[in-house]
């Protein structure tokens, strides 16, 4: 389809706004731009149509299955997007004085009430705008808490090697040595290669639990308990949360800290990867190094980006809070649980799990028997995937496991959906033995064949250019 | 309410189904001692209905201004209604990142465009596709500034100051130093830049206009950084380059900006929206996701996130940033926003908010005791004395006029398109009045 660009018409345009009713001011020509920006000149229909068009071409959760391990893709209720609408929340200025913004503060005391209840923490933040900027703004926690103490020796965070990317790069970011450990056969931490890297240099811990093959360790008290007797801190990546919200928390795992997207457990929309929000949770002793807005606050304290955070994204998942409740919060999660064991037990028998026991909300699929039999990959089978209007599983992750698909269906989806999904990947399996040939090639009925990513890297054409002429 | 589709006797039978007698039974790696055998103490769940009208409750708590003087980094521009329309749809809102290009062109093509729009904006070569905010733009551009010989970044005293303590919470994380250039009579003090100009230097960031309003000299600011050898970085307002000159005419390496006028809310400060762009040498420092333009297997036109071994998934601890995410709704929404108003109704935009504010200081430096602190030229946004300064605000608000912020000088004013001339001459006439009295 074309671009913007591509329909533009000199000249044509919105008269949007009113005629200017005061007397103009000329830009000195020092300060003066020397040609305008070549911004689409259209009409608002062609907006509008363009959009549609484009919005076509997206596949949403609203659109069917999307079983996206590790992102937590569940349904984003509507009418969350209605309250985070009202004028009363989106027209508020973040400087407004203190008593006409006391709707927004209850909004952030409750959500954090939730949240405090949820995970056994007791302190809160709503600054960070995504999961990788909350483990930014928890590590730092742990930094300025070693340093206050003046145990300056402390610069190893472990991380195992199942872990997703962020977090090595965030404990690369705020000054750490990275110390990556091995994870046992059955995808946990391996106890002994912990006590191996435990030591006076240790900052902490980064883990996710249920980790990322979607197991829950076993070991979690005797892993937190170890490396608060090394001297180090504990930080719970919250990426899973939704397996575990109101059934076990991760305070009482034994985390100092903790960060929770609410875009996946909380149900906020994900907007084509983001905007997302982060809260970040701390035990009472960690509270006084949280971040605050040099404008909004009291100086002195760390920051991870201007003002509250995405507020309006927090209205989104207080609201969802609120609609699921005391008894709801447990119920997702335990359907999350029984979606992803029933997904996992219907698969069975095709494709080979990559941990045969009970799974937490998500479970990984290893795919190295059935490449080496049939020459058809991971990456063959999720694009046949996409014939079926189902979103593939996340693929290639975690690094432990080789051919890995990674199947995360969430609670809201019907067991006529699981049904129907597992019913592809069987006939997908057979299909490999059958016409492996077909699914290299495919997806056959997508918007597009598979795109040449190696050219987009090689040469890249990151912006349009208008054709010479 | 929890959105569980599956009926009670469904899941009945899928628990039977994977042998599990209970929900207990698919937790049993949990410790038992753990699992929490209470009820949550929260409330109970609410309908739809009852959780709506707790949260219109809590809304009606804020107080609203029909009229906004007030700027500081959030600013209360004229939303049209097809901008606020086609992010709602609901492919854009709830998919996530186009991992899977072929169902996913949709998101891809528009970030695309959206690159494409900053960087005729900044004039610069490329853009990602967004990140959180200008802040952490600001940030994220002093960072991959940094080399092993240049680890020391500069920034005006005249920038936003959360920018300021989110670019130090940054290089405290690293352990790189951040050094303050002060700045004199509302602009950066640049004999004060000159001195502060040494070998280690890596990076030095401008905002433009600055937190007072008030345009730089960016080009000269530009060429001393230049000369030093360390590179030149803007945070600029976007809808002040519908007029004013690009950044990579004052010769910025990094142009990075606040995306919240380009038509998003105010919303108590978020979801707003970091762009940020570079030159075509720097293309491949940028962090963040970035699309591409290649070819699918038909040798049609498609378009792919790419450029990925720059990013933690690939590098993990050897990246120089730990994102993984855009905005790319807020950036979908600037896209929007920039093709409805298109290049005569951007510099609109610019030309009257500047306008507005020229008229609104001009009437306010009538009355005895108000004055223009800062002479230099500005945009948008200015600061004056104000006698009485706390009752002359709060006449304002309750007469639902959100008036300047108080800062130290006095109060920092705005006023964008949005005002009209009577609104403020209103304000103009209640600021009197305070004084009068």
């Amino acid at each position: 389809m074309k671009l913007i660009f591509e329909k533009s018409v000199k000249g044509r345009h919105s008269d949007l706004l009113p005629k200017c009713d005061v007397e103009t001011v000329e830009l000195p020509e020092s300060l003066r731009r020397e040609t305008a920006p070549a911004l689409p000149e259209l009409s608002e229909v062609d907006v509008s149509r363009h959009y549609t068009e484009l919005n076509h071409r997206v596949h949403g959760v609203n659109c069917g299955f999307y079983p996206l391990g590790s992102c937590t893709m569940k349904y984003n209720p509507r009418i969350d997007e209605d309250m985070a609408a009202l004028p009363g929340f989106a027209g508020v200025h973040p400087l407004a004085p203190a008593y006409a913004v006391e709707g927004c503060r209850e909004v952030l005391d409750t959500a954090a009430k939730y949240l405090y209840e949820l995970t056994g923490m007791q302190g809160m933040t709503f600054q960070p705008a995504a999961g990788a900027h909350g483990e930014f703004t928890g590590v730092l926690l742990i930094k300025q808490y070693h340093e206050k103490r003046g145990d300056t020796k402390r610069r190893r965070i472990i991380v195992p090697d199942s872990a997703h990317g962020t977090n090595p790069a965030t404990a690369a970011m705020c000054g750490f040595e990275v110390v990556n450990i091995p994870s046992a056969p059955n995808g946990c931490v391996d106890l002994e290669a912990l006590k191996a890297v435990l030591g006076e240099d240790t900052a902490g811990l980064m883990l996710t639990n249920p980790n990322t093959v979607g197991i829950f360790d076993e070991n979690i008290l005797e892993i937190t308990r170890l490396v608060h007797e090394a001297g180090g801190l504990c930080y719970y990546d919250g990426a899973n949360l939704n397996a575990v919200m109101g059934v076990v928390r991760p305070g009482d795992m034994g985390f100092d800290c903790i960060h929770m997207n609410l875009h996946k457990t909380f149900a906020t929309p994900h907007g084509g990867g983001g905007p997302g929000a982060c809260a970040v949770g701390c035990k009472d002793f960690l509270k006084e190094f949280l971040p605050a807005s040099a404008l909004m606050d009291e100086p002195g304290h760390i920051q991870v980006r201007a003002f509250a955070g995405n507020f309006l994204v927090v209205v989104r998942a207080l609201s969802y809070l609120m609609s699921l409740g005391r008894e709801g919060i447990p119920e997702a999660a335990r359907n999350a649980v029984l979606n992803a064991n029933y997904l996992m037990r219907r698969i069975q028998g095709s494709f080979d799990l990559a941990f045969d026991r009970v799974c937490m909300h998500e479970f990984v699929l290893d795919l190295s028997r059935f490449k080496k039999e049939t020459g058809v990959s991971a990456l063959d089978v999720a694009k046949s995937l996409i014939d079926y209007g189902m979103h593939p599983p996340t693929m290639y992750f975690p690094l432990i496991v080789h051919e890995a698909l990674m199947l995360e269906p969430t609670e809201t989806e019907s067991k006529e959906t699981l049904d129907w999904a597992a019913d592809i990947f069987r006939a997908l399996y057979e299909l490999g033995y059958k016409d492996p040939a077909y699914m290299h090639e495919a997806p056959h009925a997508a918007q597009i064949g598979r795109p040449d990513e190696v050219r987009a890297a090689r040469s890249p054409v990151l912006r349009w250019q208008k054709p010479e002429g | 309410m929890s959105y569980i589709p599956s009926t009670p006797e469904q899941r009945q039978e899928m628990l039977r189904a994977v042998g599990a007698e209970d929900w207990k039974a698919l937790y049993r790696d949990v410790p038992q001692e753990m699992l929490l055998e209470r009820p949550l103490d929260l409330p109970e769940g609410m309908s739809e209905l009852a959780m709506s009208r707790a949260m219109e409750a809590m809304a009606a708590k804020n107080r609203l201004f029909p009229t906004v003087l007030r700027g500081a980094g959030a600013y209360d521009h004229y939303i049209p209604a097809v901008v606020r329309s086609i992010p709602a749809k609901e492919e854009f809102l709830t998919a996530y990142t186009p991992y899977q290009a072929e169902m996913s062109q949709g998101v891809l093509q528009s970030i695309f465009e959206y690159q494409t729009m900053i960087c005729e904006l900044t004039g610069m070569d490329v853009s990602n596709a967004s990140v959180y905010d200008g802040a952490t733009a600001a940030a994220e551009a002093a960072a991959m500034c940094r080399d092993r010989r240049r680890r020391v970044t500069l920034i005006s005293a005249a920038a936003h100051p959360d920018t300021i303590n989110t670019v130090r919470t940054y290089c405290y994380g690293t352990g790189d130093e951040l050094r303050v250039v002060p700045a004199k009579d509302g602009k950066t003090d640049i004999e004060a830049l000159r001195a502060m100009l040494t070998p280690e230097i890596a990076s030095f960031y401008v905002q433009q206009p600055n937190f007072y309003g008030q345009f730089e000299d960016a080009e000269a600011l530009g060429a001393l950084v230049h000369e030093n050898g360390s590179m030149f970085v803007m945070g600029v307002n976007p809808i002040a380059l519908g007029v004013m000159k690009t950044p990579r005419d004052c010769g910025a390496d990094v142009a990075v900006g606040e995306g919240q006028s380009l038509g998003m809310p105010l919303g108590f400060g978020g979801p707003y929206l970091g762009f940020m762009a570079t030159t075509a040498k720097h293309m491949r420092k940028l962090p963040g996701r970035i699309v591409g333009e290649t070819v699918d297997s038909r040798g049609e036109r498609a378009y792919v996130l790419s450029l990925q071994a720059r990013e933690q998934h690939i590098r993990r601890e050897k990246a120089s940033s730990n994102i993984c995410s855009n905005e790319a709704l807020c950036a979908l929404t600037a896209a929007v926003y920039l093709s409805v108003m298109g290049p005569e109704g951007l510099a609109e935009a610019a030309r009257q908010s500047m306008a507005k504010a020229h008229y609104l200081c001009r009437k306010l430096c009538e009355h005895e005791g108000v004055s223009l602190v800062y002479t230099g030229e500005y945009f948008h946004e200015f600061v004056t004395t104000l006698p009485r300064r706390d009752e002359a605000l709060k006449a304002l608000e309750d007469a639902g006029i959100l008036g300047g912020l108080p800062v130290e000088e006095g109060v920092l004013w705005c006023a964008t398109e949005k005002a009209s001339r009577k609104e403020l001459d209103r304000a103009v006439d209640i600021v009197k009045e305070v004084l009068a009295g």
